[in-house]
């Protein structure tokens, strides 16, 4: 055998690395499943990176759903409300090339609550069943009203409302919400996803 | 002797304390307005106790603390409450904030005001609440609540009661004209402090580029015979931080992330300890605050009483002001002040020096040139931190590193903006990144709950549509059985009862 | 009339770029008249030559990135790589020599990284070390010292710039290829034999570091950069120098004092390795990256083929200062543990 292969230099080196090959694809594939740790399936750690609104803007119906297609492979800049901080936060996790707001989605807006123009509320409860959170205090034939603390402004409440008395009204307002912006840098513009640079810069 | 430590890093800018003559309080007379700012404190703004129309006396209650981080507010003078609305603030924002406006009468008349000269044998819990009543808040430029600062709880006991006469700042000397003026007051304060802390050592440190604060202060803890260090040290930007002046005096530093009570230190500003005499003994509740008005913009340079409320513009017009076409008017000192947009705001608690700088003497900065990362800025920062990487790292929004990096142990003193050659604007880049960090973390918060809400929403809702199958099915499931029993089969039989009721009512056409 | 809102601090200290960089350039003054009392206008030409083009190119460079030219010039940081970079190559070298150098310097160092204060590594070195990996032969002759040879006048020296190969140039050793090269002379034999080894470190060497030295000193005076990282290198050097004497044989690799006042090494301890685009952040980072240098300065010289090791060991030491500066951050306040 040993002078076989000496003569053979060629069909030894096949050999030899077919060898190889075969011991340690067994020693992994043994730990594959020998040392298989239950993590969080990657559908959960995208689900937990997601603002929550439940709004649809994406085209599925909640983010769970989202975060799934996700881990299929769609692409990651579907969410307006999370914006470009959660495109980038994405592209961390999943080690993907984060690419700007997908404009055909909607378009990244300031945070907003929903607000019930309590007059013209007649009770229905139709906004109440439409919430995905259940910030809306209220019964049939009772006030119904918007616990904004809890409010996503997925705005899913809007289109159910009988007599639209409805409004969104931007969350992050006052004093207390302020602090300095990033200074403008005329010669290196920040900006986390370059094509948004051309944009912005022209602004 | 006290041994005096030094601080790491540390500046030395031109002092300029000259310009505004410490030691005398000039009269600037009472503004026809007053703007009370509701919340001129760290915390939760006051609640008014007053409307609009209501005529009120000097030292009455105008709006009543909300809460435990809260401070109350009081009228400086006599006049008419005009009223309660949003009204320019001085903040470095330029947004607004809820103020009562009080149209002056001139008469200065006030409240009876009834103190305790005899504070010795009182409860320190009963003088903490009496400080809260009083709407003190630190006068040094945070305006924490002191009242809360004074019960730091039981698990934190106070050996040391620091009062810090530091001033580091350029330009500033208000706290300079206090310790001439009122030394007295300040040694019986800071008795009282000490008092309501349970204080063992009471200690005043001035840096040394005031020897007669340092004199008078001396004199009368002699005079006074009280047992309080009067210690100076070398004067050095930025020696007045909390952190740092603790550092100084006792060779200690603040656990990171931690206060200065966890290590039994609490530092206070002079003028919070003479406003806390001023409350305890005369039972005069926080109205008035010296205020440095100090710049070559201004032909009277001076330090003033002046009434908190006062409109700045008021202010600067009695100090000869003279504005220029390119001009800041800055709101505290030329380190870590910001610039007051509209003049028609207000001084508060906290306002220590209104800085009315010329162009020639405070020149705008330069466009910032690249970093060259010369290192300088890590040579100048109090704190030991690496302010080069923190720049890179908020540029590049990288949360993970600064956290790392320790950006919140940043005192955002400016030392570093001072010395870097390329004039770029750090500490506004680490502004923005705390910002940014707590805005996220908010963010996260509202998120996670708003997840949690939607899963439990989505199987309660799963639980309502199983119970209703499983009664649906249990009622068909009876319904079979009773048919099959012999009897009657409830559903045919409200079928044909259906039936004939229709039938009857189309009979009768 | 109107506010303007701008962030605190809004005061600053009077230091600026462009300040800096000429305190550099001022500093190097004195070596440079001592290199061209000692090799004569060679320097002074390629200074000149290597400057212009530096200048031209850094605005033109700019100018296609769309960003404004003169102020990149006005900061005088291409000056200070066109000049460290011209001082540490031969005198009367080809002009195509000093061009290309300076073109990779400037192209290859600094500006496709993004100009200033972007570079990983010192400009002036990836100059120097692309051209000593292509051209060695006219990176390894050096002039010949004014007290072993006729220091050749202006015209003579235009000349072998700009017509290069017209004339017949005599070319020497410098005193560390004559180290390297020396096979059997015990070290002291060595310096005493070869005139061109004579006094401490080799004629005109001795007192071209010495000038170097003075003029970096004046910038620790100025506080141009901290002594961390010059004093680390040039204590480990002399240390590793102490420690390979193995009292003067055939096989020692040179003295302290040679080390310490041959070839760049006072070049490089103040001007190379502080330039602080490329170094490393803390202090004590900066005694790291030092001592590194000497290092490998020492043991590339020794053991090396290369005689002169600053440009290889500063380009390594490069790559190593991130990975420095993540293990070297200083203590934050607030974060020492306390003794009760």
């Amino acid at each position: 055998m040993v002078q076989w292969l000496t003569h053979e230099p060629l069909l030894a080196a096949l050999a030899a690395l077919l060898l190889l090959g075969g011991v340690f694809g067994a020693l992994l594939g043994y730990a594959a499943i020998r040392f298989k740790v239950e993590g969080n399936p990657i559908s959960e750690q995208i689900n937990s990176l997601l603002p929550q609104t439940q709004c649809g803007q994406c085209g599925y119906p909640g983010c769970r759903p989202y975060s799934e297609a996700i881990a299929e492979g769609d692409a990651i800049n579907k969410c307006p409300p999370g914006g470009e901080e959660t495109i980038q936060a994405l592209a961390d996790l999943l080690d993907v090339e984060p690419q700007p707001l997908d404009a055909e989605h909607g378009v990244e807006k300031e945070p907003v609550v929903a607000w019930i123009r309590e007059a013209e509320c007649i009770g229905c409860t139709k906004c109440i069943q439409a919430c995905p959170v259940d910030a809306i205090l209220g019964a049939a034939k009772v006030m119904h009203t918007v616990i904004a603390d809890e409010c996503t402004g997925c705005d899913l409440c809007l289109e159910p409302c009988p007599v639209d008395c409805i409004d969104l009204i931007p969350r992050k307002q006052g004093i207390g919400y302020w602090h300095w912006p990033l200074p403008v840098d005329r010669f290196r513009p920040i900006e986390v996803i370059a094509t948004d640079a051309v944009a912005r810069t022209a602004a | 002797m006290r041994v005096i430590h030094d601080i790491h890093g540390g500046i030395h800018p031109p002092e300029r304390k000259a310009l505004s003559q410490p030691g005398k309080l000039a009269s600037l007379g009472l503004p026809p307005t007053l703007v009370i700012p509701l919340r001129q404190h760290l915390g939760v703004p006051a609640v008014p106790v007053v409307a609009p129309g209501d005529t009120v006396l000097g030292g009455q209650l105008l709006a009543e603390a909300n809460g435990v981080m809260s401070v109350p507010v009081h009228a400086p003078t006599s006049g008419t409450v005009r009223a309660i609305e949003s009204r320019p603030i001085a903040h470095a924002s330029g947004l607004e904030d809820i103020c009562i406006e009080i149209e002056t009468d001139g008469l200065d008349q006030w409240v009876a005001l009834t103190g305790t000269p005899q504070w010795h044998e009182c409860e320190p819990t009963a003088l903490a609440e009496r400080v809260r009543d009083a709407g003190i808040a630190g006068m040094g430029g945070a305006g924490f609540p002191t009242a809360v600062k004074l019960t730091p709880g039981p698990k934190r006991p106070i050996e040391l009661l620091l009062i810090n006469g530091t001033e580091c700042e350029p330009y500033i000397t208000a706290d300079d004209t206090l310790m001439q003026g009122f030394a007295d007051q300040l040694i019986e304060g800071a008795a009282i402090l000490a008092h309501i802390l349970g204080a063992g050592t009471i200690l005043i440190g001035i840096e040394d580029n005031k020897p007669e604060a340092i004199a008078r202060v001396q004199a009368a803890v002699i005079k006074a015979g009280a047992s309080i260090e009067v210690a100076s040290f070398p004067t050095k930007y930025p020696s007045g931080g909390e952190k740092q002046v603790i550092e100084i005096l006792t060779g200690q530093q603040v656990p990171s992330g931690g206060i200065p009570a966890d290590i039994g230190i609490v530092c206070l500003n002079p003028g919070t300890a003479v406003a806390v005499r001023e409350a305890i003994v005369d039972g005069k509740p926080l109205t008035h605050r010296i205020v440095t008005l100090t710049g070559e913009a201004l032909s009277q340079p001076c330090n003033t009483l002046a009434c908190l409320g006062t409109p700045i513009g008021y202010l600067l017009q009695s100090t000869g002001w003279t504005s220029e076409a390119q001009q800041r008017v800055i709101h505290g000192g030329p380190m870590m002040g910001f610039a007051v947009s509209n003049l028609a705001a207000p001084i508060t608690k906290i306002t220590n020096c209104l800085l009315a700088p010329t162009e020639a003497e405070l020149p705008l900065p330069e466009e910032p040139k690249p970093c060259i990362r010369c290192g300088h800025c890590a040579e100048a920062c109090p704190a030991s931190l690496l302010p080069q990487q923190l720049y890179w790292y908020a540029r590049a929004k990288d949360q993970e590193q600064l956290a790392e990096h320790r950006l919140f142990d940043c005192i955002e003193c400016g030392a570093c903006a001072y010395v870097c050659p390329s004039q770029i604007p750090l500490v506004q880049y680490y502004r923005a990144a705390k910002g940014q960090i707590r805005d996220s973390e908010q963010e996260r918060a509202r998120s996670d709950n708003s997840r949690a809400r939607f899963e439990a929403r989505e199987k309660r809702v799963a639980e309502e549509a199983a119970a209703r199958e499983e009664k649906r099915a249990a009622r068909k499931a009876a319904a079979q059985q009773q048919a099959d029993n012999g009897g009657v089969d409830p559903v045919q039989a409200a079928i044909a009862r259906a039936k004939a009721k229709k039938a009857q009512q189309d009979a009768p056409q | 009339m109107s506010l303007l809102r701008v962030t605190s601090p809004h005061a600053s200290g009077l230091k600026k770029v462009s300040e800096v960089m000429r305190d550099v350039l001022l500093a190097t003054v004195p070596g440079i008249l001592v290199m061209t009392w000692f090799f004569g206008p060679g320097t002074l030409i390629n200074l000149i030559l290597g400057g212009a083009v530096a200048l031209a190119v850094e605005y033109g460079v700019v100018a296609l990135r769309g960003r404004d030219p003169r102020v990149a010039i006005s900061d005088l940081s291409v000056l200070v790589t066109a000049t460290l970079l011209c001082i540490a190559l031969p005198p009367y070298a080809p002009w195509w020599l000093i061009v290309i150098g300076v073109l990779t310097a400037v192209l290859l160092g600094k500006q496709v990284f993004g100009g200033l204060g972007y570079n990983p590594f010192n400009p002036a070195m990836v100059g120097y070390v692309v051209l000593l990996i292509s051209f060695p032969v006219q990176m390894s002759s050096w002039a010949v010292p004014r007290e072993l040879g006729a220091v050749p006048g202006i015209t003579e020296a235009l000349q072998r710039v700009f017509l290069p190969g017209s004339i017949d140039a005599l070319t020497g050793a410098t005193p560390l290829d004559l180290l390297r090269q020396n096979t059997g002379l015990l070290f002291d034999d060595l310096m005493t034999t070869r005139p061109e080894l004579s006094g401490w470190a080799g004629v005109g060497w001795f007192e071209v570091n010495l000038a170097f030295l003075a003029g970096g000193l004046w910038l620790l005076y100025r506080r141009v950069f901290t002594w961390h990282a010059p004093i680390a290198m040039l204590a480990t050097l002399a240390l590793c120098a102490l420690m390979g004497f193995d009292g003067g044989s055939s096989q020692s690799g040179g003295s302290a004092l040679f080390h310490l006042f041959s070839g760049a090494s006072m070049f490089a301890a103040f001007f190379i390795i502080t330039d602080p685009v490329s170094s490393a952040v803390s202090n004590r980072g900066r005694l790291i990256f030092g001592a590194l240098i000497g290092l490998l300065v020492y043991l590339i010289r020794v053991l090396g083929n290369y005689p002169d090791a600053v440009a290889f060991a500063v380009l390594l030491l490069n790559f190593c200062a991130p990975f420095i500066d993540h293990y070297t951050q200083p203590p934050v306040y607030g974060t020492r543990k306390q003794t009760p």
